[in-house]
């Protein structure tokens, strides 16, 4: 299990072999309708939805825009509060960084919570090199680790596993890992969850060093968020005795109010629900309470580089929700394995290339992995305007252009003639060779008028390759858009 | 120069086309700074809805249901009947309490109690069957009980470990519509924790399952009357 991902091939041959793979297919489709009808209902339910927005979007533009002053407001908060505050500039800082803090503690296992920013850097693989055993326990999470596989959906990672995989990685592989599963396990989710309550329970009581992510972190206060639904937060965030951090720069809001908007926000747009079983804050160390050391890791890792773009830097903006995911007809067919990242989704196809960089065949082809019909707008929380950010990032590849690496200005190459552009175009015929494409519609128009006909192929060559076609669920996008407008419909 | 300096510089950099006006609009906890304010526009509502007291606890106990918690109405006099009956009704019990609960809750049953001792292990608490507790508020629109380690709740794994968690919150006195009221009320400085119904997960193919690490069962006693 790579969190990097290195080596994998192109969007548009990964998507192809998802697209082959009727399962997937299936399993996704119905996770991502099934979310977004729910979701709609909950977001129906608020009537200043708008203004929620509106202001969850304002305030992160905000604080990306004095980012600094906010970084050190929030180094000042945790301190006082009892923390200590690292700050790593690249995935190999921060995974140094916490093997020495957990070396230090003399410790040889963590239990982790579910969190994006450890995947992106290998926190796990990282520590499995150390000698240090990482424990997922998010049962999603539990069900990718122990299946030696990868998440696959912000949200739901192991949304492409269907209960007789789950049970058969249970059988087979919990013994390895500590309590083994109970003896005739069947396939039923309650019984499936209880296997895996019971193999982590006797690591969460035994554990002495927890590390997490974090939702929010409050400036002012030095206060850190983590939002969850099955109490493996609460257990890691409070039965360990050191508690480690690992959060992206752009986590940072400025005031202990803000979280009013984003806890009305993010659980709506993400789960469905109006709020998710369970949210813990903690502000520094508490006498008598939870651990007695917190370590919290700013992590850059590319985030300073996107900032740099103007155009771009928006995608800071995300809360990890999910949300776009779930509208993006691109990805329903694709499947998250396919985008090479931790970031899958619309998301994944803006924020990776910015993180990463488009050197790499896949980051490449990402900007092209999106029929560009502003469902992912639409839904965003933080209104990301995902479309703009995937035309500006098609034409620097293209173009080519300034870009920001490592806090260095580097002028990129036009793409034409590259292995990169290659990738691209495949990426866009595969884009535009399925049923999103042509019914796009308006916002497709408008977004590409700039750049066509230069970087895109027309829309005839685009069917000639669609050799695909016939594995392609029966509902054209165009069709699905009119009857859902992009998951509005709370008919069904 | 350090990892710090590096990504500052980094993002000072990456903000060149941002106008500077001086010093950066950072919020103090003493007195808000105007530019925020006016940074971000707060038109967003304080409340969905028009509710009375009574409409508001109603709702808070529709919301609780809605994700599973148990609800349960008393007054003052019925408290100790009520907990001692949902105590009872789960077979002999080991009760964790916290040191500040207030001791008339308890005054009708007669369980075996668990103390959590600063020495005790998380393994000993793996014994303890239900806990007891108060809150410091609940969030109506949500169905969200928030708990801030106050002398009635104790500390976050008695809470977490136990299977039951009976939660009694005072209303009207400890409710508020909406989640910016809870905001508005609650410490930073204390260790949080906004539990919203039963520990749940839905991450095999969806299927909603209640408790995989936290208590499986969320009674909540709402005493007092409107
Ligand atoms: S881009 Fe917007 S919709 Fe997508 S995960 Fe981020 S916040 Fe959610």
């Amino acid at each position: 299990m790579s969190g990097t991902f290195v080596g994998m091939p192109a969007f548009p041959k990964a998507a192809h072999e998802a697209v082959n793979n009727p399962t997937l297919r299936g399993n996704l489709r119905h996770a991502t309708h099934t979310i977004r009808t729910k979701r709609a209902k909950a977001v129906a339910e608020v009537s200043d939805w708008a203004e929620l927005r509106e202001a969850g979007k304002r305030i992160k533009d905000h604080t990306l825009r004095h980012l600094d002053g906010y970084l050190v407001r929030l180094e000042e908060s945790v301190t006082a509060a009892g923390g200590v505050v690292h700050w790593a500039a690249d995935a190999e800082e921060a995974n140094r960084i916490v093997t020495e803090l957990v070396r230090a503690t003399g410790e040889r296992e963590v239990v982790k919570v579910k969190s994006m920013a450890t995947q992106e850097i290998g926190l796990n693989e990282a520590l499995e090199a150390a000698g240090i055993h990482a424990y997922e326990t998010d049962l999603a999470e539990l069900i990718v680790q122990l299946g030696k596989d990868r998440p696959s959906h912000i949200l739901v990672p192991a949304i492409h596993r269907n209960r007789g995989e789950i049970r058969d990685i249970f059988v087979r592989e919990m013994g390895a890992w500590g309590r083994a599963a109970p003896e005739g396990l069947t396939d039923s989710p309650a019984e499936l969850a209880e296997a895996a309550r019971l193999h982590l329970r006797e690591k969460f009581l035994r554990a002495k060093v927890g590390i997490s992510g974090a939702n929010f972190m409050v400036a002012e206060t030095g206060t850190l968020v983590v939002v969850e639904s099955e109490g493996n937060g609460r257990m890691c965030l409070t039965l360990p005795e050191t508690l480690i951090s690992v959060v992206g720069i752009e986590k940072i809001v400025p005031t202990w109010r803000d979280l009013e908007v984003f806890l009305q926000t993010l659980p709506r747009s993400s789960t469905a629900e109006r709020m998710n079983p369970y949210t813990s804050m903690w502000t520094g160390t508490t006498d008598g309470d939870g651990p007695r050391a917190f370590h919290l890791v700013l992590l850059d890792n590319g985030r300073t580089d996107t900032l740099a773009d103007e155009v771009g830097r928006q995608a800071l903006r995300c809360i990890r929700c999910s949300a776009c995911l779930n509208v993006c007809p691109v990805y329903e067919r694709a499947g998250g394995h396919a985008y090479g990242s931790v970031y899958p989704g619309p998301i994944g196809a803006i924020l990776s290339p910015q993180l990463r960089g488009t050197a790499s065949e896949i980051d490449a082809s990402l900007p092209y992995a999106s029929s560009l019909c502003g469902a992912c707008y639409e839904v965003c929380p933080v209104a990301i305007d995902i479309p703009e950010v995937l035309v500006h990032l098609r034409e620097r590849i293209a173009q080519g252009g300034r870009a920001t690496r490592d806090g260095n200005t580097v002028v990129l190459k036009p793409a034409k003639g590259h292995a990169a552009e290659r990738a691209a175009m495949r990426a866009a015929r595969w884009a535009f060779s399925h049923p999103g494409a042509l019914g796009a519609g308006q916002r497709l128009a408008s977004r590409t008028r700039r750049f066509h006909p230069r970087t895109l192929p027309g829309p005839g060559r685009a069917w000639s390759g669609t050799r695909d076609l016939p594995t392609v669920p029966a509902e054209p996008f165009r069709e699905w858009w009119q009857r859902t407008r992009g998951g509005k419909d709370t008919t069904k | 120069m350090s990892s710090r300096d590096l990504i500052l510089g980094r993002v000072r950099r990456a903000l060149a086309d941002v106008p500077r006006d001086g010093t950066p609009p950072v919020p103090e906890q003493s007195g808000r700074d105007l530019r925020y304010e006016q940074a971000v526009d707060r038109s967003y509502l304080r409340e969905h809805g028009a509710r009375s007291l009574a409409e508001t606890v109603d709702l808070l106990a529709e919301n609780l249901a809605d994700y599973r918690a148990v609800v349960h109405r008393a007054t003052e006099e019925e408290l100790p009947y009520v907990v001692m009956r949902l105590l009872a009704e789960r077979g002999p019990q080991y009760v964790l309490v916290p040191p500040g609960l207030p001791p008339e809750w308890m005054s009708a049953a007669d369980p075996t109690r668990v103390h959590d001792r600063a020495v005790s292990t998380p393994g000993e608490l793996d014994k303890v069957t239900s806990v007891v507790t108060g809150c410091a508020l609940a969030i109506a629109e949500t169905g969200t009980i928030v708990l801030d380690g106050g002398p009635d709740q104790g500390r976050r794994r008695i809470t977490l470990i136990p299977d039951h968690h009976i939660c009694v919150v005072r209303v009207p006195g400890q409710v508020v519509a909406s989640v910016p009221q809870a905001m508005e009320r609650l410490d930073p400085t204390r260790p949080l924790t906004w539990i919203s119904g039963p520990s749940a997960t839905s991450d095999i193919e969806l299927d909603r399952v209640e408790g995989v690490h936290g208590p499986r069962t969320l009674e909540v006693v709402l005493v007092g009357e409107v």
